[in-house]
């Protein structure tokens, strides 16, 4: 995470820059700021989840790196180029997981695939994609007649389609079912491993602590933490809370060392026993909440 | 699955990928059954309508009402297959999320209008070759007379399904949902055969009404059509007293030009840009 004042960016294609860097990134729409300074990096290879409530400026974000949404201010490179202003042959680096269609629900999941591969000058066969995906057997079957989550694998394969070295998805799971989300799971693991370069956007927890190498917590428009899944919010994890039950009440000490609380508690009691005593620690969706949640509102 | 990071060929050629856009657009046409029986079987339906019920009246000039009006019907069709055809598809496909799919995948817009055209052009050519046939042997409505006439009719044909479907992808970019473009683009279509003489002798019309059709392309490409089907002593009965030609195809031509103008500032691949 680069926290310095914006300098210009380098324009360079090599592969040692990050897939996506992001620097001040601002905007608004109608005078409401939905990003306010937004700062990112994406490393190349790795499985990026940028995580938030609805409305924290997810989908907003994945738009600008995509070049299809401008940006008031701020800074950005995707593959070494301004989104802004690159060319077909930069967007042939990048693919997409849209939750729009693909080209009708009259054509079927093979007709689908071949039509696109009209598109890139590197598709990959849509026999490889459709076992990629899981979708041989509906190979015949048209769009219109697939579920839910055969339509999202599909729109996996069109998104990787012509080999991208970058792919963007945005709420992928939304709306699946538990057995389809751990199929999608998978496929973006496999992405992964193929050393393709996954950013995706979540609201779920579990998703992002399950496929991200690297989570960044978006709220209000910023991004207020970024690290592995399990360092989130180190400080606040930190924090532990002793429970007792005392005087017909209950009593909770805020600490960071809950070992010196029990000492002086357990010395302070004189039968030896404690009625109700725990030692909580914030569990990663506790400390998520703690991040989203603005300062002084109930959680 | 590996990431390709070799230097990669160029994308796909504008011709490339808007012959695919071609043949896509023609199998989903092909497809969408509503829209292939409304599209063929109107034109079908309004001669069955006139020819029969003003089938044995015959116009100043003694041209009988149905060769008159296969001008219109023709003209309607084309208008129909072209301009009503692709507005309300574009809306529609927007809506959807494909031309979100399409700006994605940096699609050239001038491939997408391409793919639109062709599409346009050939299911124009299947409309017309069922309409000409049902009025050559139901109605006894001669066909164009020889080869100068087929000219006619073929360039009149294409330039309007040509102008009607750009300015059909321009009409798709008015504001609201895919229904109410929809609704615009037919209620504009309706209003626009009244004032283009399709349903009744264009020289009967009030004049102000003469006036309004003449900027739009109908009633260029109605005239044109008669001009291929009537005979030649019936131009002395134009509004002009002659098939304008020349005027035809200049009305015709800027449409499609200013039609591409209005589609380059105005085409959107979304429904709303913030």
């Amino acid at each position: 995470m680069t926290t310095t004042e914006a300098a210009p960016l380098p324009i360079a294609t090599g592969g040692d820059t990050p897939a996506v860097e992001v620097r001040g990134l601002r905007k608004s729409y109608g005078g409401k700021a939905v990003l306010d300074g937004l700062d990112l990096e994406v490393r190349r290879g790795e499985c990026f989840a940028l995580l938030g409530p609805n409305g924290a400026g997810k989908t907003t974000t994945i738009e600008v790196l995509e070049g299809v949404r401008r940006r008031d201010a701020g800074e950005v490179a995707v593959l070494g180029e301004d989104p802004a202003t690159a060319g077909r042959s930069w967007r042939a680096r990048i693919g997409v997981v849209s939750q729009g269609e693909g080209a009708g629900q009259a054509l079927s999941v093979r007709e689908t695939l071949d039509h696109f591969a009209h598109y890139t000058s590197t598709p990959r066969s849509t026999d490889e994609l459709l076992a990629a995906v899981g979708l041989e057997e509906k190979a015949g079957t048209r769009v219109a007649r697939l579920s839910g989550g055969q339509r999202r694998r599909l729109a996996v394969a069109l998104g990787v389609q012509g080999r991208p070295e970058l792919v963007f998805l945005d709420e992928p799971t939304t709306g699946m079912d538990p057995v389809a989300r751990r199929q999608f799971w998978q496929l973006v693991r496999d992405l992964r491993a193929g050393g393709t370069t996954v950013l995706l956007t979540t609201h779920y927890l579990d998703e992002a602590a399950e496929l991200a190498d690297r989570v960044g917590v978006i709220a209000g428009g910023r991004l207020v933490e970024v690290g592995p899944p399990a360092e989130l919010g180190a400080p606040l994890r930190r924090q532990a809370t002793v429970r007792w039950r005392e005087d017909g009440g209950w009593r909770a000490v805020p600490t960071e060392t809950p070992a010196a609380v029990l000492r002086d508690l357990l010395a302070a009691s004189p039968r030896g026993e404690v009625p109700g005593l725990t030692v909580t620690r914030p569990d990663l969706e506790d400390v998520y909440l703690q991040l989203v949640t603005p300062a002084g509102e109930p959680r | 699955m590996t990431v390709l990071t070799a230097a990669r060929p160029a994308p796909p050629s504008t011709a490339r990928i808007a012959l695919a856009r071609v043949g896509v657009e023609l199998r989903l046409f092909a497809r969408e059954r509503q829209q292939v029986v409304f599209s063929f079987a109107y034109p079908v339906v309004m001669m069955v309508v006139f020819g029969s019920v003003l089938g044995g009246d015959v116009l100043p000039g003694g041209v009988p009402f149905p060769q008159y009006f296969l001008a219109g019907i023709a003209a309607t069709g084309i208008m129909l297959t072209s301009f009503q055809a692709v507005g309300t598809a574009i809306a529609a496909e927007r809506e959807a999320g494909q031309l979100e799919r399409l700006q994605l995948l940096g699609t050239p817009p001038a491939a997408y209008f391409a793919g639109k055209a062709g599409q346009v052009l050939v299911t124009t050519a299947a409309q017309l070759a069922l309409l000409l046939p049902v009025a050559r042997y139901g109605y006894d409505v001669p066909l164009p007379l020889d080869l100068g006439h087929w000219l006619t009719f073929g360039w009149v044909a294409a330039l309007g399904a040509l102008s009607g479907t750009v300015l059909g992808i321009a009409v798709s970019a008015l504001p609201g949902s895919a229904s109410s473009v929809t609704t615009s683009v037919s209620a504009f279509a309706i209003v626009l055969q009244f004032f283009s003489g399709v349903f009744f002798a264009f020289p009967e019309l009030p004049g102000w009404m003469q006036q309004v059709a003449a900027v739009f392309p109908l009633k260029w490409l109605t005239q044109g059509m008669r001009s291929a089907f009537l005979p030649e002593q019936a131009a002395a009965f134009e509004v002009a007293g002659g098939w304008e030609h020349g005027r035809t195809a200049l009305v015709l031509v800027a449409w499609v030009i200013i039609g591409v103008m209005v589609c380059v500032r105005t085409f959107r691949w979304r429904r709303a840009d913030g």
